[in-house]
């Protein structure tokens, strides 16, 4: 009973993860048509950037400072200087993508080695918080709650604010909101660097539990992509169904499958396809 | 017309002899370049099909490819089978993995179907990965030996040959049939061919699986040329180099598949004495020609001649 609740929290805790990271692909690929297939590469130096800074400077939270604002930057020279340049053909773009995610990671590799790295938690959140009869790591706590809070702050931005209903407008009829006098390219740019720096923040929280190795960026790609499948392009909602769904999955996959966990996420994303081909927010 | 089909199949019969020759001119280095350029030419040619002829751009087909590898080296080592059986359980295995790749992607189209096919490959990688007991993880399984016939390295280079253009004939006979032309008809437009009568999701569900066994059948090759398997040879850097070949030799023009694996084979073998970089090589590779010869390097090429030869003679 107890063990089933840690895992249900730990299923969470994963969710909350991997929304922070689907949420920003889905936000590009909304938006920009772009599917960031780097997206997996921000994440894993946005977690060894943190990794850097918070060593030397001791501080956690300068260590999400540097990895949302160093990805961010990074997010900015990809849109700015590589894709802007191809011209509209989404596939060219896709592919482009690719090859920087390639680049990416082998230059992780020779600056960070290929051992497993952990960023160092302070003390503030080791050790694990009393909830009734059982007992839970307070850093995967935290986890949760920044994924309820960036899902909060996001559905404000996307429902509440002009730059979000300039987005959605964006990812419904892009000419459109051209016509308007619109500046889309610099609506692309912030997207892209929000974007961005979600993967960033996310590679910070995530490299303090499941720790930094090669090889991670193209995990949490998958879990993006299938997430992304399942929820349907530039949906938060989707994003945040998708996440849970995947999140759970890959974790009882985990405990009652240990071999074929990886094969467990898609058999959800197999039965919609069928189904709804957009996935289950998607429009055309 | 007459002039360029004789040129055509002047080029044919020079390739033919140079590929027959080379086991007696070269030493056993080239010769395993040589092998391994027709393979994964082949490989590359599998994935044109799909991107010339559909319009289907795959991320999958290292999956493909590496399936067919894995029940082959399962077969041989674990089960200890013929390896002329391995071998036709290999390709039939790739048979499988892409018709329910095939069933799953047809409904996309564009960047889906590229994300699609990437995911699922991603989760034969995931496979060859973690089901240890049978894939030997990250150690692979090693020990693939080659049919007795076979053993030596100039018959093997001739039987790779043999099967290798008698695949692409049959690429070649594949594409100009009806139903390859029907493929084209769907790259060109869906919803035409739709209305026209043609069931597209079925057409393309059996297009993909016909690409996928010309991937299965280099996939085979491979394992018995370098006599091991292991999680790369899924893994999603295979589905994109084999990609990139057939886009350095121009999508849609088969034979430059072979350019393609050739450039980036010798490539590979050239920086390696230097680097241990490849990947960011490759992902330079694929960053420039994104960037600047989308077409290829054999469009570029003619592209640029013909601009040249504008510039020389403005007459005609």
């Amino acid at each position: 009973m107890i063990g089933t609740f840690i895992q249900i929290a730990n299923a969470l805790s994963f969710s909350a993860l991997l929304f922070i990271v689907a949420s920003g692909f889905t936000l590009i690929f909304g938006l920009l048509r772009v599917v960031n297939l780097a997206h997996g590469s921000l994440y894993l130096i946005g977690g060894y950037m943190g990794m850097v800074v918070t060593t030397a400077t001791g501080s956690f939270l300068l260590g999400f400072a540097a990895a949302a604002l160093s990805i961010a930057v990074l997010g900015y020279g990809l849109d700015r200087w590589l894709l802007s340049r191809v011209s509209d053909v989404e596939l060219n773009q896709v592919l482009l993508t690719l090859g920087v995610a390639m680049i990416l990671n082998d230059l992780a590799l020779v600056v960070w080695g290929g051992d497993a790295r952990s960023i160092p938690v302070p003390d503030m959140l080791r050790g694990a918080v009393r909830m009734g009869v059982f007992f839970y790591p307070k850093y995967r706590m935290l986890v949760i709650v920044a994924g309820v809070v960036i899902f909060a702050a996001l559905w404000f931005v996307y429902n509440r604010t002009k730059l979000g209903a300039l987005i959605r407008a964006g990812v419904d009829d892009r000419e459109m909101v051209q016509a308007m006098g619109i500046n889309i390219r610099r609506l692309f740019v912030l997207t892209f660097m929000l974007g961005s720096a979600l993967a960033g923040v996310a590679g910070m929280l995530g490299g303090a539990f499941l720790t930094l190795y090669p090889g991670a960026d193209a995990e949490i790609l998958v879990y993006a992509l299938a997430i992304v499948i399942i929820g349907g392009r530039g949906s938060l909602a989707g994003a945040a169904i998708g996440s849970l769904l995947v999140g759970f999955l890959a974790n009882f996959g985990q405990i009652w499958l240990p071999e074929l966990s990886y094969f467990i996420i898609f058999g959800p994303m197999a039965l919609l396809l069928a189904f709804r081909p957009l996935g289950l927010f998607g429009r055309a | 017309m007459n002039q360029s089909r004789a040129f055509r199949w002047g080029l044919l019969v020079v390739a033919a002899v140079f590929l027959l020759a080379v086991p007696h001119v070269f030493g056993e280095y080239p010769q395993t370049l040589a092998t391994e350029i027709l393979i994964y030419g082949l490989f590359a040619m599998s994935i044109d099909i799909l991107a010339g002829y559909a319009g289907r751009t795959s991320l999958g087909h290292g999956a493909i490819f590496g399936a067919a590898g894995y029940v082959t080296a399962y077969c041989v080592v674990t089960l200890g089978s013929d390896p002329w059986m391995a071998m036709l359980l290999g390709v039939l295995a790739s048979v499988v993995v892409a018709a329910i790749f095939g069933a799953l992607a047809v409904r996309t189209s564009g960047v889906y179907f590229l994300l699609l096919t990437l995911a699922l490959g991603m989760v034969v990688w995931g496979v060859t990965y973690r089901w240890t007991s049978v894939t030997g993880a990250e150690n692979g399984l090693r020990g693939v030996a080659r049919p007795d016939v076979l053993t030596d390295l100039d018959t093997y280079y001739y039987f790779v040959l043999a099967v290798v253009a008698a695949m692409v004939a049959i690429i070649y006979r594949f594409v100009h049939s009806p139903f390859g032309q029907a493929l084209q008809g769907i790259k060109e437009s869906e919803s035409r061919m739709r209305t026209l009568g043609y069931n597209v999701p079925l057409m393309l569900a059996v297009g993909f699986t016909l690409s996928g066994l010309f991937a299965g059948v280099a996939g085979v090759l491979i394992v018995f040329l370098n006599n091991f398997v292991s999680p790369n040879s899924v893994s999603l850097a295979l589905s994109t180099q084999g990609l990139l070949m057939a886009i350095l030799g121009g999508v849609g023009t088969l034979w430059g598949s072979f350019i393609g694996s050739a450039v980036i084979i010798l490539l590979q073998n050239v920086v390696s004495f230097y680097t241990e970089r490849w990947m960011t090589i490759l992902g330079l590779l694929f960053v420039l020609t994104m960037l600047f010869a989308p077409e290829g390097l054999l469009g570029k090429g003619r592209a640029l001649s013909r601009r040249w030869l504008k510039k020389s003679s403005p007459e005609s």
